[in-house]
């Protein structure tokens, strides 16, 4: 049986754009699991927090959703580090993070959720600009600028947060706390402010990808439990703290969704976010560029 | 106490409970208390390898859902057993349908078990973090199975026409009542189970796991074996807890059947009691419970959800151990003055 070449193409090249965008969805969570060892499993509901964020305001004013986006995220920072400090004042430091820590980001996913549903009911929101509608076309393969922009900001957004971790004093600080804490207050840099710095960035990140997922598709707020899987199976497929396997594994995935929604429909892409976590710890669980 | 005897204890004290509830000639209070009791088996069964292991189980709401949809599939092929049972096979099988509660409840308890073993041994190897991870993903994965599943009715749902009643030993019980009774009785199991764990070598061994996995291995505790063990034994009594479910709602849908609520009450319950002891989930539940159901009636049920998240983040924040642990705190600080 022939595949259409066509057909086969678009789902390759849809499947890169939604990769692109699954970026930008699992850079929080490799910033604060793959580094940091904190199980923020509550990603996703600030995630769609920042689709809110950016639903009301581009409702109020008609601002561009990624514009409004960055505006906000020095407000997502300070909630990050808010979070932090009580994460490490009630769990860290006292060594309870396993199970405690859990049960608080489950708690606080939850909060989220039902906060949202409280506030907004759980009607569809969507946002209105100018890229949503046209597509462009190169020969037979279509580009929608709906998945085209979210794509291109976010693959930007990634790499800025690679060389700023690359080049930067407190970039580098960070992936050293992941490494070693004692050598990090030698230097006389304190991890927790180190830490703390950093978790306040990912969660910065979940204000863009909010943007992003409600320019992609209508959302509501039980949506971020769809990401769940996803953004935990791209970032240990990725190998935990590294950005670049997290983007090479988020087109991995995304393709492979593509696939799937493409030839046996799209109720089961879900399922295989899943099917690839499952894999994933089960043959290679230091993912492909791992250690 | 001996374990023999607190389960004789259980039972006694489930039986006053039915008595009373008979005795207040209330619907609703069966109703209301029935939801109370399946709070009681989530939570201990939560527990057994939240608490004990320290292992985090979020697929509470997988593991019920695992016993609703047996139920569901088997009540389906039951009603109408010729259709779907053919060949040798099924002529031999058909006898046995339409299944009574039960025997439901047990097969559904098989069904999740096995599960549990197969999603812990996948899992369980590597750091607790991804055994959670993976529980909080099972949700979604059945779900979407389920939604694709037309058999048990996929995301429409599925009808369930119970009986108006029916007769235990000479006497006439309404369906509630007889179901409000197994579920008294699995709660009774479940605490039993629970506290004989508790005592035994097993549950010390949970108890090194939860301590320091790494210390426990090396002093030759096959911890692997104890882990698969616990999630078996939890995610059986979870699938159990589901299994009567579709015949209490008479409707079952994906959405309502895989949410989070259940999770979230799963985890916060024992918390909220307390988690290493089988009082903890017991104090938790019919103390959550409870007010959800009143929260139910008098304010609102999406409100008092935000409330149960609330009270299972200040719990865990500011009282890591619970009601017991405030209370034992309370006490020894009583004792030295």
């Amino acid at each position: 049986m022939g595949i259409p070449l066509d057909l086969l193409s678009n789902a390759i090249v849809a499947g890169l754009l939604l990769g692109g965008f699954y970026a930008a969805v699992t850079v929080g969570i490799s910033i604060s699991f793959g580094m940091l060892d904190i199980v923020n499993i509550a990603h996703p509901a600030f995630i769609i927090l920042g689709s809110y964020v950016a639903y009301i305001i581009n409702a109020t004013t008609g601002a561009d959703p990624i514009a409004a986006a960055v505006v906000m995220l020095p407000v997502f920072y300070f909630l990050g580090t808010g979070i932090y400090q009580v994460y490490y004042a009630a769990f860290e430091r006292r060594g309870q993070e396993a199970l405690r820590g859990l049960a608080f980001f489950f708690g606080l996913l939850f909060i989220t959720e039902v906060g949202l549903i409280l506030a907004f009911g759980v009607d569809y929101r969507y946002v209105e600009a100018r890229y949503i509608g046209p597509t462009w076309r190169l020969g037979f393969v279509d580009l929608p600028l709906r998945m085209l922009v979210p794509c291109i900001v976010s693959l930007l957004m990634v790499l800025g947060l690679q060389l700023l971790l690359a080049k930067s004093f407190v970039g580098r600080a960070v992936q050293a706390v992941a490494q070693d804490q004692l050598a990090l207050q030698l230097l006389a840099v304190d991890p927790i402010r180190i830490k703390r710095m950093a978790f306040g960035v990912s969660i910065a990140t979940a204000a863009l990808a909010g943007a992003f997922l409600i320019i992609i598709q209508p959302v509501e707020p039980s949506v971020g439990r769809e990401y769940i899987g996803r953004v935990f199976a791209i970032c240990v497929l990725g190998g935990m703290g590294s950005l670049p396997g997290a983007v090479i594994a988020a087109m991995l995935l995304g393709v492979v969704e593509s696939f799937t929604a493409t030839f046996y429909g799209p109720s089961w892409a879900p399922a295989v976010s899943f099917g690839f976590l499952l894999a994933t710890l089960a043959v290679r669980p230091a993912g492909i560029l791992g250690r | 106490m001996r374990p023999w005897k607190f389960s004789l204890l259980t039972l006694a004290a489930g039986a006053v409970v039915f008595a009373l509830a008979l005795a207040a000639r209330s619907d609703y209070l069966f109703f209301a208390g029935y939801v109370v009791l399946q709070f009681i088996v989530l939570a201990t069964a939560w527990n057994i390898l939240g608490g004990y292991c320290g292992y985090v189980n979020f697929g509470t709401a997988a593991f019920f859902a695992i016993g609703t949809y047996t139920t569901v599939a088997l009540h389906k092929i039951g009603t109408n057993s010729g259709r779907y049972l053919s060949g040798t096979a099924g002529e031999l099988l058909q006898p046995l349908f339409p299944l009574s509660v039960p025997t439901l409840v047990i097969l559904s308890g098989v069904v999740a078990g096995v599960i549990g073993l197969g999603m812990g041994y996948l899992t369980l190897r590597l750091r607790g973090v991804f055994f959670a991870i993976a529980t909080l993903a099972l949700a979604v994965v059945l779900q979407t199975l389920v939604i694709n599943w037309d058999f048990v009715g996929g995301s429409r749902g599925a009808y369930i026409i119970r009986d108006e009643g029916l007769a235990v030993a000479g006497f006439k019980l309404g369906y509630i009542q007889y179901l409000f009774a197994i579920m008294l009785l699995l709660a009774a199991v479940a605490l039993s189970v629970a506290r004989l764990i508790e005592g035994s070598r097993l549950g010390y061994g949970f108890a090194t796991i939860r301590d320091d996995e790494t210390a426990a291995e090396a002093a030759g505790v096959p911890t692997l074996r104890l882990k698969l063990i616990a999630t078996t034994i939890s995610g059986a009594f979870m699938g159990m807890a589901g299994a009567p479910y579709p015949y209490y709602i008479g409707y079952v849908e994906p959405a309502g059947t895989f949410g989070l609520p259940y999770a979230v009450n799963s985890v916060a319950m024992p918390m909220i009691g307390g988690t290493t002891s089988w009082a903890g989930p017991l104090i938790g539940a019919m103390l959550l419970g409870s007010m959800q159901q009143i929260a139910t009636v008098t304010i609102s049920s999406a409100v008092n959800l935000l409330l149960v998240g609330v009270l299972l983040v200040v719990f865990v924040v500011i009282a890591p151990n619970g009601i017991i642990g405030l209370v034992l705190d309370w006490r020894r600080s009583r004792g030295k003055p």
